[in-house]
């Protein structure tokens, strides 16, 4: 291991290191913990300038209250859900397939088409925004969910199917092999052969997936506009507007917005990072 | 039934050609679904950037004009290159969560008690939306009542404002993106120290490596998979970098805060006006910038794929 495991070393350094974990951890998060100490504190501290003393009384019912019964918060966090949910389901259906292609059969153009896919994934998304948001409203579903969804699968099966198809390379070749010299139909080595060992690779790309989405700001503003379509992330800035100057309802707000993924990454950490981090290590 | 009998002369042309129909059929709906939405539109703006489009009217050809215009500034006075000036500096300081991110995962790497807790929580900030990223950082900034400015207060220095300040923005809403890059870079290096060979250490410890030749003549060979990801992605979300720069300053102040990204979305889609063709010359500048990475990335893979 490195560096050298600390419990080789002497018991002051084992001691200094496990005293400096915690400090170190509260610096690095110092400009969330400061988010979640202004959500709970009353309005009167911001007008009494007792911005960083202890809260002079606890209002955190009171403010995540406000935002969830009195203003369009739920409203922006459902759509979310109806964006996000479908998205995830709609990319990892079509990357499951373009992944077994190109991870399965040899062919002249597959490491062609990988690449394209890749490549797209890459691309800024400015070079997109006229002609997708042009399509969108040539379809009638400008400031729907639905254009959104659309566009999400699109782009995102690009990275999914990067993903899908390193990992059936890694699978045994030889299992297919056996399925073919049984008569399996591809369709059906696909299905019942290739598809449950692809789990952890479909829990690893959901819950990606979930946060990539649902941390999307660009395309929600380039195409959405209003509370009924708007995700989150689009949806606080108005909130936002709405509370100008109101830090402590700002600051649960946006705790409010940004605690799905949060929870769906504390919940799935191990599939997680086995996402992320696909590649990192050969 | 007798029909598994004479299946091999019964076989319909699709069960025959089954294996060359396969793949294509498997990928017909992913690959209609990004040559839609992904391939056709980047031709589109190219085609679209030489013309003059409000998005509603009739579109007028003008040739290069929107590259000249670009060229020469002749619309927006120093916009282009103070954008293009901070896509330079944004690729160049987003490096940073390399080394960060490393130093990090290097401070975390050990089996104390809690340890897995600890390295959760430092993940956190690259779970966040960079809305809420931003959010959080302009208030960190906030020149009234910001945690920053309360620190430097309490040594005695005056309140600077980081984000109204034209030659100090950009500094600011980088280091509010390094903090969630960080993390990334942090998470591929830990799983990487996770897969160092640990005979390969013990044989540098015997040949008296140890500390920083260790890390650089053992470990970092290593960990060139994570090293190389921690480069795309930066790269990737360097020259991507928007919602930071739309929540905390919408580009200001004075335009002194804006990217090619941000400044193409402004002028394509805000109150500044429908200059689709305008907007798309920019996104092509910005295309052209990423394709250059893009296809040494592609060549990395490529000859990897070689190699198999």
């Amino acid at each position: 291991m490195f560096p050298k495991p600390i419990e080789t070393r002497s018991a002051s350094a084992q001691f200094a290191y496990k005293a400096m974990l915690p400090i170190a951890l509260l610096f690095w998060l110092a400009p969330l913990l400061a988010v979640a100490l202004f959500s709970i504190k009353p309005e009167a501290d911001f007008t009494n300038a007792n911005y960083w003393g202890l809260p002079s009384r606890f209002e955190g019912a009171v403010n995540y209250g406000q935002v969830f019964f009195n203003s369009d918060m739920p409203r922006y966090l459902l759509n979310s859900v109806f964006i996000t949910v479908p998205t995830v389901i709609g990319a990892v259906a079509l990357s499951c397939m373009t992944g077994f292609a190109l991870g399965i059969y040899k062919f002249k153009s597959n490491l062609w088409i990988f690449f394209m896919f890749v490549a797209g994934n890459f691309v800024p998304f400015q070079i997109l925004m006229v002609p997708v948001r042009d399509l969108t409203l040539q379809l009638g579903l400008y400031n729907t969910k639905t254009g959104l969804v659309l566009f999400h699968i699109a782009f995102q099966t690009g990275f999914c199917t990067l993903f899908m198809r390193n990992f059936i390379r890694a699978l045994p070749f030889e299992l297919i092999e056996a399925a073919r010299v049984e008569g399996i139909s591809e369709i059906r080595i696909f299905w019942y052969v290739v598809l449950p060992l692809m789990k952890p690779a479909l829990a690893a790309l959901s819950v990606l997936i979930f946060t990539f989405i649902w941390n999307d700001y660009f395309w929600a503003v380039v195409l959405t506009q209003g509370a009924e379509s708007q995700p989150v992330t689009a949806g606080i800035t108005s909130f936002n507007a709405q509370y100008r100057a109101a830090y402590h309802l700002m600051s649960a707000g946006s705790i409010v917005a940004a605690l799905p993924p949060v929870a769906m990454f504390f919940l799935m950490q191990k599939h997680f990072i086995a996402g992320l981090t696909l590649g990192a290590v050969k | 039934m007798t029909v598994s009998a004479d299946i091999s002369e019964n076989e319909s042309w699709f069960h025959r050609n089954q294996q060359s129909l396969a793949p294509w059929l498997f990928l017909a709906p992913g690959i209609l679904f990004f040559a839609v939405y992904v391939i056709a539109p980047v031709f589109q703006s190219f085609n679209l950037s030489l013309y003059e489009w409000d998005g509603l009217g009739q579109a007028e050809y003008v040739g290069l004009r929107n590259y000249e215009d670009l060229y020469y500034e002749f619309v927006d006075r120093d916009a282009f290159y103070t954008a293009l000036k901070n896509n330079v500096i944004w690729l160049a300081l987003y490096l940073l969560a390399i080394p960060a991110g490393l130093f990090i995962a290097l401070f975390l790497n050990q089996t104390v008690a809690g340890i897995r807790i600890y390295k959760s929580l430092f993940f956190f900030p690259f779970v966040i939306s960079q809305v809420v990223v931003g959010l959080v950082f302009s208030w960190f900034y906030d020149p009234n009542f910001g945690l920053l400015n309360t620190i430097i207060g309490f040594v005695g220095l005056g309140p600077i404002n980081v984000l109204g300040n034209e030659d100090l923005v950009t500094y600011g809403i980088i280091a509010a993106g390094l903090w969630p890059q960080t993390a990334y870079c942090m998470i591929l290096y830990l799983t990487g120290l996770n897969a160092v060979d640990p005979e390969q250490i013990e044989a540098g410890r015997l040949d008296g490596a140890k500390g920083w030749s260790m890390l650089r003549n053992i470990i970092l060979p290593q960990l060139r998979p994570a090293t190389f990801i921690a480069f795309v992605v930066t790269i990737i979300g360097a020259l991507r970098s928007f919602d930071l720069i739309s929540i905390m300053t919408e580009g200001g102040p004075f335009g002194s805060s804006r990217v090619l990204a941000y400044y193409m979305f402004e002028v394509a889609l805000s109150e500044y006006g429908f200059r689709m063709g305008y907007g798309a010359a920019i996104a092509v500048v910005l295309f052209l910038i990423m394709m250059c990475f893009i296809t040494y990335f592609l060549w990395s893979m490529y000859r990897e794929e070689r190699g198999y």
